[in-house]
């Protein structure tokens, strides 16, 4: 009795230094945050003495990987640490955790703006002569270097016989003519989990008059709810759902193998153009390369010469702008307005009550 | 002009420091004003905005179901974003406790204001911010509460706009300097201009010019010139007083003198013992000597009055010369002097025929005086430019030294003039008579000049020369 005592303390001992020892070996400084993916790009990864630039992203490795390379093709000291997680954690990491990272790369323009404004970044200016346009920066902290359209993906296939609607409205009057046949095959973000179906769904009530009108027609359709662009974007081209609504319009277009079987609308009263953007953080060790890298993106995003290496969609300067129907989303202070804690419950329980009519 | 004069200072200068420091002055407090004046605008307008941001917040401010409910409007902090891109901070608190926002958002010191906003300039996050306190009573459950709500903005766009404001108003103040400063420079220069121009005019007259002075001056300067006439009247009396002095003297003594010589002389030749004779002699030098001295101040006076108002006709300078030469001739034979002349035909001279025929004999007599026996005088007319020049050339040893000035003054005479008959006003007469017609009068040893070959070895001497201009 008394061994097996001594025992379970002698396994519960070990269990807790084998858990040190692991944290030991996985390196460094503990860490809260949830990282997905950690890639290093330059040479013979980790080699002494060389200058390591340490990205936190919410951006897919593979998606700017040829960029990154590009980046370092006239860097070759220079190690690209690319640390990929999802954008709340990177807020946690940026301002629980005060990490060691240079710059912060995110989709979430919102959480990009809060960092700006309480003192987590510091000022860059672009070298060089490039058209960014006054939008697109923000106080010369926060800095956009894609849009991306919030689309709606249609499958064409649960459209047979009918016209192609082309406008927040045409849908709507679309889903009052035929519930039953909509019913179920309605996705969007949960906004609950998804910050960027948050940020889309409040600048949707910014902008739109009938956006409440719009998720009570949803709701009662029985709207199914996702985490990702990309799921959405594959359920459409399986034919589970017809409609997805306020989907990565980038992501959309980058799945050619799923080109026949979804149909992509930037609805024409207005689309929503998600900006990513990057900022140089507060402690950055290095914010020269940070610096460089922001100027790297900016030109592949801004300048007159297509980079074949730039991943997203461009558009001409008149195309997209706050008062065009490409409505890019405005930076500043009125980003932190839905962040606000009352404001952020406050939505979501109308939320709650409209679409998941509870 | 006013070497070795004391001065008490520029009244020019004076007056421009004076009107420049004044314009300086001017000019700062325009800078302070307008600076303080568009400080204060600026200011009122970011806190209006602070203010109307706070109270649209103020506005959703509700209680529901026995709880503050607040839904800050999108606009509320996106017009702050508007007006600049400053970082942007906001409290919303229920009593002491924060119901959302910025936790740890200084407080403004003192009771929150109620009714009004208050704003604080305080300091946040290693930022300066200006910040508006808003503050209602709500009735909660029959329980009064305090709702607080302050939105703040750090004051870097303010701070580049009261940059702005500065330079412009700086560029004000410099602009309203610089033309104030050319102004009263300009205003300087212009009222100090008629006392210069009464000095230039006063200072331009010639030696002999004593009349008072008639144009037109600034009331101020009356006064000045007023006194400067009577001055100068004063004066002009006291010389003609003495001229004329002078004249009535040589008038009253030459007279008796010429008795006294005849005298002298037929005694003279009464005389028989060779010591009489001598004393006689010497006698009739002394009167030759005095009566000359008397001829030449009787000629000096006439021709300072002359000059006074002079006569202007056609003057033949080569014939007047040649009457002359032709009338001393004799003189200068009983010496064995030969005169040579070289007088070609030349355009008139308009000048006064009385006093150039003075100023011609009293250089020929000089020369004849001073000259030894057996040598040449030469006189050389010549048309130089817009010159006539009338050299007359001795070889009398030449003048000590070239100075003109010295040897023309009166009673001056060469050092080689010992035992000479003579006054030492000849030289002063012509220069006088030259100068009186616009010319001058120079004197240059005669080596320099380049005359026709004498017959004989030339010996050392002077050239005075009188250069009349051509009207």
């Amino acid at each position: 009795m008394r061994f097996l005592v001594f025992s379970n303390v002698l396994t519960a001992a070990l269990r807790v230094f084998s858990l040190f020892c692991l944290a030991v070996i996985l390196g460094g400084p503990a860490q809260a945050f949830e990282i997905e993916d950690q890639r290093r790009f330059g040479p013979a990864a980790g080699a002494a003495g060389a200058d390591v630039l340490r990205v936190l992203s919410t951006t897919d490795t593979d998606l700017l990987a040829p960029l990154i390379e590009s980046f370092l093709r006239s860097r070759p000291t220079v190690v690209v640490d690319y640390v990929t997680v999802s954008s709340s954690e990177l807020m946690r990491a940026v301002v629980e955790d005060d990490a060691a990272f240079d710059l912060a790369v995110s989709s979430a323009l919102d959480l990009q703006t809060k960092l700006a404004n309480d003192g987590y970044t510091r000022a860059h200016s672009p070298a060089g002569r490039l058209r960014i346009p006054d939008w697109a920066v923000w106080r010369d902290h926060v800095f956009a270097f894609s849009q991306e359209p919030a689309s709606i993906v249609l499958s064409p296939a649960a459209f047979e016989g009918l016209e192609m609607p082309r406008s927040r409205q045409a849908l709507m009057s679309l889903l009052r003519r035929y519930p039953n046949r909509f019913r179920g095959r309605i996705g969007t973000y949960d906004v609950e989990t998804s910050g960027l179906g948050y940020l889309f769904a409040t600048q949707d009530l910014r902008t739109s008059e009938s956006f409440w009108r719009m998720m009570e027609i949803f709701g009662s359709l029985d709207l199914r709810l996702y985490c990702c662009s990309g799921e959405m974007i594959e359920a459409v081209a399986r034919g589970e759902l017809a409609i997805a609504y306020n989907v990565l319009g980038s992501y959309a277009r980058a799945r050619v193998d799923l080109a026949d079987r979804i149909e992509i609308v930037d609805p024409q009263d207005y689309t929503n153009m998600m900006l990513r953007t990057a900022v140089v953080l507060k402690g950055a060790d290095r914010p020269d390369l940070a610096g460089a890298f922001i100027d790297h993106l900016l030109r592949a995003a801004w300048g007159n010469q297509r980079d074949p290496a730039y991943p997203f969609p461009r558009y001409a300067t008149a195309e997209t702008s706050p008062t065009a129907a490409l409505r890019p989303i405005q930076m500043g202070p009125g980003l932190l307005v839905f962040l606000d804690r009352l404001k952020r419950a406050r939505f979501l329980e109308e939320w709650r009550s409209t679409v998941l009519q509870k | 002009m006013s070497r070795g004069l004391p001065t008490s200072g520029s009244i020019r200068r004076r007056l421009t420091l004076q009107l420049v420091g004044s314009a300086a002055f001017l000019a700062s407090l325009l800078f302070v004003i307008v600076l303080s004046f568009t400080r204060d605008v600026s200011q009122q307008t970011h806190d209006s905005i602070l203010a109307a941001s706070a109270t649209s917040i103020m506005d959703s401010v509700s209680v529901r179901s026995g709880e503050v409910s607040v839904d800050i409007p999108y606009a509320a902090l996106s017009m702050l974003g508007n007006v600049s891109n400053d970082r942007v901070f906001y409290r919303i608190a229920q009593d002491d406790s924060v119901l959302t926002g910025y936790a740890d958002l200084p407080l403004p010191d003192g009771a929150p204001p109620r009714g009004q906003p208050r704003f604080d300039t305080l300091h946040y996050k290693g930022d300066s911010i200006r910040m508006v306190t808003l503050a209602r009573r709500v009735s909660l459950n029959g329980q009064v509460s305090d709702v607080v709500i302050s939105v703040a903005q750090t004051r870097e766009g303010q701070a580049a706009q009261l940059a702005e404001l500065t330079r412009n108003a700086l560029q004000l103040g410099l602009g309203f300097f610089m033309i104030a400063a050319f102004l009263a420079i300009w205003a300087a220069q212009s009222s100090i201009r008629p006392l210069a121009e009464l000095a230039e005019a006063v200072s331009r007259r010639g030696p002999k010019d004593l009349r008072p002075v008639r144009r037109p001056v600034p009331s101020e300067m009356i006064p000045l010139v007023t006194s400067l006439n009577r001055f100068i009247e004063r004066l002009r009396v006291s010389l003609s007083r003495s001229e004329d002095f002078i004249a009535e003297a040589a008038h009253r003594v030459r007279t008796p003198l010429a008795t006294v010589r005849t005298q002298a002389e037929i005694t003279l030749r009464r005389v028989e013992r060779d010591e009489n004779r001598a004393s006689l002699r010497e006698m009739i030098r002394a009167i030759d000597e005095s009566s000359r001295a008397a001829g030449q101040l009787l000629d000096h006076a006439m021709v300072t009055f002359r000059t006074d108002s002079l006569l202007r006709e056609e003057v033949d300078l080569g014939a007047l010369s040649r009457e002359l030469l032709n009338r001393l001739r004799p003189i200068a034979e009983l010496k064995d002097i030969a005169l040579h002349s070289d007088l070609p035909q030349t355009p008139p001279l308009s000048g006064d025929p009385i006093l150039i025929q003075n100023a011609v004999r009293n250089l020929l007599d000089n020369a004849i005086k001073y000259a030894p026996s057996e040598s040449d005088i030469q006189v050389i007319l010549r048309k130089e430019g817009a010159e006539l020049r009338l050299s007359i050339i001795d070889e009398a040893g030449g003048f000590p030294s070239g100075d003109t000035n010295a040897l023309t003054a009166r009673f001056a005479r060469g050092a080689n003039a010992e035992g000479t008959i003579g006054s030492g006003l000849g030289l002063t007469i012509a220069r006088e008579v030259v100068e009186a017609h616009g010319g001058r009068l120079t004197i240059a040893p005669s080596q320099a000049t380049s005359g026709p070959p004498a017959a004989s070895p030339r010996r050392e001497g002077s050239c005075v020369s009188l250069c009349f201009p051509m009207s």
